[in-house]
């Protein structure tokens, strides 16, 4: 088996999720682009992990996984969020200087009043 | 080249393949379908680099759950999905992915060559083994990210919360 073979697909990987994060304006499909960008560097410890014969890659890439779910959930619930005040998900349309701040004081809906 | 390295190109190509899809496709669902297609070929590579257990992790996280959550939200932000203007200018993107690409290839086939190893450990990747190591040398870390799992999540509830002036309104 030869490690560069793998080190060169997780190269190339990188390198097409990073063309998505530049090229795309929609923040679902940038997001995508971020995965494979990560699945890129899953790749890479598995590969180093193969060619010294260790686990501490595999270790990692099972915490990378961890936050990269993370990295979705709360992405997504600043994407849903950011739709429902402004309409749209377009990073060049969009408005970051304006917007409300959750109330976090506030009372939560009562479904009994 | 032997079995290995062929099954590895192989999936390695399916895996580009789906990566390209995610990044050219014309519609968001179908980007989230090609995105199945690079992790399923991803968890493949894992496999035949004999990291079984975190491979069937990757389908079960990644191609159960991140997709279809991105799917989901593709369905509820209702924004447009399909068409032009999806995507910007591509030629200074391909330019710098290139360059990224060209230089990463460079620096890993400097630092590794055409070295071989050999795959004599057949079971490296297997649940016990992964397991005994992240229970016994990296137990801490492990408690730490199931506290930013927990702290993520929280986050995600208290932002997708309806904004306070709704309620005034009704």
């Amino acid at each position: 088996m030869h490690p560069i073979i793998g080190y060169l697909i997780a190269a190339a990987l990188f390198g097409i999720g990073f063309y998505g994060v530049l090229v795309r304006r929609n923040i679902l499909l940038i997001l995508m682009a971020v995965e494979l960008m990560l699945g890129a560097i899953n790749l890479i410890l598995v590969t180093t992990d193969a060619s010294v014969k260790a686990t501490t890659g595999q270790v990692f890439v099972l915490f990378l996984t961890v936050i990269a779910a993370a990295e979705i959930g709360v992405g997504l619930a600043i994407v849903l969020r950011l739709f429902r005040e402004q309409s749209t998900i377009s990073i060049d349309t969009v408005d970051v200087t304006t917007g409300t701040m959750p109330d976090l004081d506030a009372e939560p809906p009562r479904s009994d009043t | 080249m032997s079995g290995t390295d062929v099954l590895l190109v192989a999936l390695g190509a399916i895996t580009l393949g789906g990566a390209l899809g995610t990044v050219s496709a014309r519609a968001v669902v179908r980007a989230g379908l090609w995105l199945v297609v690079a992790l399923a070929g991803l968890a493949g590579c894992f496999l035949v680099l004999r990291a079984e257990f975190v491979a069937w992790v990757q389908i079960l996280i990644y191609v159960g759950g991140v997709v279809v959550l991105l799917l989901f939200a593709s369905m509820m932000t209702r924004a447009p999905v399909s068409g032009g203007e999806l995507d910007r200018p591509r030629g200074p993107g391909v330019l710098v992915a290139l360059g990224a690409i060209a230089g990463l290839s460079t620096l890993l086939v400097q630092a590794f060559g055409w070295s071989k190893v050999n795959q004599d450990d057949k079971d490296v990747g297997t649940a016990e083994r992964v397991g005994d190591a992240l229970f016994r040398d990296w137990v801490l870390g492990f408690e730490l990210l199931s506290l930013l799992l927990l702290a993520a999540l929280v986050g995600a509830i208290v932002l997708s919360r309806a904004p306070a002036a709704k309620k005034d309104d009704a």
